[in-house]
């Protein structure tokens, strides 16, 4: 079966511990996390994770399968590159030196729909938010004039289709009374 | 008026007020707790001092190692269905508990863990006995906590019992800091009956319940193979019932043993490595397989590229991600089983499957012939193991638990264990953990003081928790403990004689006086080398009303068959 990115979204409480149970998922079965973003969700009090991994559509499968089973996870679902709208972040930090000694720096950023987020004397720090691939370009592009620092975020992603998670939890609330 | 009021209200509050520590132990009383396992240490203190004033509401058993109090909550908790309770301190305390934690999550036991922890100022500092247990048991526990705070106490050890028990079981841990067991709360409790994240069971879908019973009525060859899921969800009454109804051969796997009786007409035995020859053949060539509350473990399975290909696989289960874990599914049936049974029995045709059935019975001739016929073979001079069983048998006339530890004799006691009644066969199925018995016999017995409780056990594995005799020796426990030795550590000793040119390393075991030992700890000893002592000396353990300790020497290398040799089909099962 082929291996491929897929996007795992998970929507959990806000409590303590549940990324180390998240991540010792995948460490289980040596899957490397390609990427780990967790953030507040749409609904209150809800967490989300999204996790970047490259495997096969079986072993995705089981993986959410073990990871619903987490008692504080509300949801998780997989989804293909395809199926979600995503973005990365990144800062690129450049000595001011050599921007202001190439105007054509300038041009590009513009082109590549970054911006500049700082400006100091020693540096510049420029923000570029958009797929893998035009972060990638635009640190190509930064690295001759001497780049100072780089960083990228985890991905980002929402999904073309609805995520039903307030239908969801409100199911939870009316089937959970077993004592 | 005005300061007679106040006064009252400050009396109130008082009254409510206690410790954290306090609060534990009102907490397990909220919860039906009678009976806990444990051992004192610095960080738990707290806790132990107000175990002193409930002592007459709360048995504490004083186990001598931490592992023992998690084997014997876990035996417990298999036995009575109840939650098992061990506590434990700090570091070397917590992570004592971490083998019992381990074997309770594979087996789903209901088992609630409670462990000290340093203060909540020195959390993170490599204090004295500071583990990050919360951070050791994350993939071992259905879910933990850490409590530093008084206040939590009382949600957070309801929350505990409740996912403990509900659902697919397991063991959860609670790690309280020493500063919260001495602070004050005022207590109120209330049971948890949700988890806004949790749902316990999925919900039954009848339609696939209709589909899978249209499958079985039309099958020609079906064949069921249960597990512990069914006495998990309190379901062996149905499944006796859709089995007689249907008329199915049914097989067991070994945490399944004893939810349907052993000697019921259509039990056709044990399935996997050492299990019977028809159910394990006959699964390559049964035309439905129906598991129920069973996870296709691969000692069940051998080689899944040769697993029940030619069937459809139904697949009744209260874990979603089970299905199609290891087995791909034709038809699942999500749910309890309780439910799921009784919506499918009213379903079902009655059927009776008389030639498909014949099968099983031929092929056991095959079996008997060649394996259980020499397991009970009196004419050779030693005794073997499958014999002590039989004996164990005859007085208990099926009705004891049996509480098996890891290996060769564990086998042998759930191959040739007589069961008329569910929840009597105790062992660590999912681990294979050795020193399991010993503990987990005498949690057994606290839990049905009213049966007779056999612990059989390997003289490996009896020495691995064989400090558990003072504390049947203190508490004493009228448990039946019965060693086979072998010298050896006899399963692995199999492998080496099979796979490894009978390189032997290490498995032989120079073994001390055990009845010498047993007497250190003022029990009641006997031990057999003849045949001719057997019967009567198991005749004298059973009828002991006292704790008694057996040791039987056994054949030294005897081996376990069948077998389905690693990697093989279920199907390429060796009867000798």
């Amino acid at each position: 079966m082929e291996k491929k990115n897929y996007t795992v979204s998970i929507y959990t409480e806000n409590n303590l511990g549940l990324l180390s149970r998240i991540a010792a998922i995948f460490l289980r079965r040596h899957i490397n996390i390609e990427s780990i973003t967790a953030s507040p969700s749409e609904v209150n009090d809800v967490m989300r994770f999204i996790i970047v991994v490259n495997v096969t559509e079986d072993q995705i499968k089981k993986i959410v399968g073990q990871i619903e089973k987490q008692i504080e996870v509300i949801r998780a679902f997989y989804h293909t590159q395809e199926e979600t709208i995503f973005q990365e972040t990144a800062l690129y930090k450049i000595k001011s030196q050599s921007f202001l000694d190439d105007h054509s720096i300038q041009d590009f950023i513009k082109e590549t729909n970054a911006r500049i987020v700082t400006v100091t004397t020693e540096f510049f720090v420029i923000e570029k938010t958009g797929k893998r691939k035009e972060v990638d370009e635009l640190y190509d592009t930064l690295k001759p004039y001497g780049l100072m620092q780089f960083v990228r975020s985890g991905t980002i992603a929402v999904t073309k289709n609805e995520m039903p998670i307030s239908g969801i939890l409100e199911k939870f609330n009316t089937t959970n009374s077993i004592s | 008026m005005e300061v007679k009021t106040a006064s009252f209200e400050k009396v109130e509050k008082k009254a409510m007020t206690v410790s954290g520590a306090e609060a534990v132990i009102k907490c397990l009383l909220e919860e039906g707790v009678e009976t806990i396992y444990g051992y004192p240490g610095g960080a738990i203190m707290p806790v132990y001092d107000e175990l002193f004033k409930y002592q007459d509401k709360i048995h504490h058993v004083l186990t001598r190692h931490e592992q023992g109090a998690t084997h014997a909550a876990q035996g417990y908790a298999r036995v009575s269905g109840k939650v098992g309770v061990a506590v434990a301190t700090s570091g070397p305390g917590a992570t004592n508990l971490v083998t019992g934690i381990a074997d309770a999550m594979i087996d789903s036991t209901p088992m609630v863990c409670i462990t000290g922890q340093v203060g909540s100022n020195l959390l993170g500092s490599d204090a004295f006995q500071e583990t990050d247990i919360v951070g050791i048991s994350t993939p071992i526990t259905k879910w933990n906590y850490q409590i530093t705070k008084a206040e939590e106490i009382p949600e957070i050890i309801a929350k505990a019992f409740y996912i403990a028990r509900s659902g697919r079981p397991g063991p959860v841990l609670v790690d309280i800091t020493k500063d919260a067991q001495f602070a004050s709360l005022d207590f109120t409790y209330k049971k948890c009956s949700g988890i806004r994240s949790y749902k316990p069971y999925p919900e039954v879908n009848l339609l696939e319940v209709e589909r899978a019973a249209g499958v079985i009525n039309n099958a020609k060859k079906p064949l069921i193979v249960f597990g512990q899921g069914v006495i998990l969800g309190g379901a062996e009454d149905l499944l006796k019932k859709v089995v007689e109804k249907a008329g199915i051969p049914s097989a067991w796997t070994i945490l399944g043993l004893s939810a349907l009786p052993t000697d019921h007409p259509l039990n056709v035995g044990m399935v996997g490595m050492h299990g019977n020859y028809a159910p394990n053949l006959l699964t390559n060539e049964c035309d439905v397989l129906i598991a129920i509350g069973m996870r296709f473990d691969d000692r069940v399975t051998g080689n899944l590229e040769h697993y029940a290909k030619q069937a459809k696989i139904i697949h009744f289960e209260i874990d979603p991600a089970e299905v199609n874990k290891n087995v791909h599914t034709d038809y699942p049936v999500l749910g309890n089983v309780k439910e799921t049974l009784n919506s499918l029995l009213d379903l079902l045709k009655e059927n009776q499957h008389t030639e498909w059935h014949d099968r099983f019975k031929e092929l056991y001739k095959e079996e008997y012939k060649k394996v259980v016929s020499l397991n009970l073979d009196v004419s050779k001079p030693d005794i073997h193991m499958a014999e002590v069983i039989q004996q164990i048998n005859e007085f208990s006339k099926g009705d004891a638990v049996i509480v098996s530890d890891v290996g060769q004799h564990q086998m042998k006691a759930c191959r040739y264990g007589k069961f008329n009644q569910t929840r009597s066969n105790v062992t660590s199925g999912g681990l294979g953990t050795m020193g399991f018995a010993l503990p987990a016999a005498m949690g057994a017995k606290m839990a049905v003081p009213e049966r007779e409780v056999v612990a059989v056990i390997g003289d490996g594995g009896y020495q691995m928790t064989i400090q558990e005799l003072g504390t049947i020796f203190q508490t004493k426990i009228p448990v039946k403990i019965v060693v086979l030795n072998n010298g050896f550590l006899g399963m692995v000793r199999q492998w080496q004689q099979l796979f490894f040119d009978k390189r032997y390393a290490s498995t032989e075991m120079i073994n001390p006086d055990f009845v010498t030992i047993a007497k250190g700890y003022h029990l009641k000893t006997n031990k057999v080398t003849e045949r001719s002592e057997l019967k009567a000396a198991v005749k004298e353990m059973m009828e002991s009303k006292e704790a008694y300790f057996l040791e039987v020497k056994v054949e030294q290398e005897e081996n376990v068959f069948p077998m389905i040799p690693t990697g093989a089909a279920v199907s390429d099962i060796l009867l000798e």
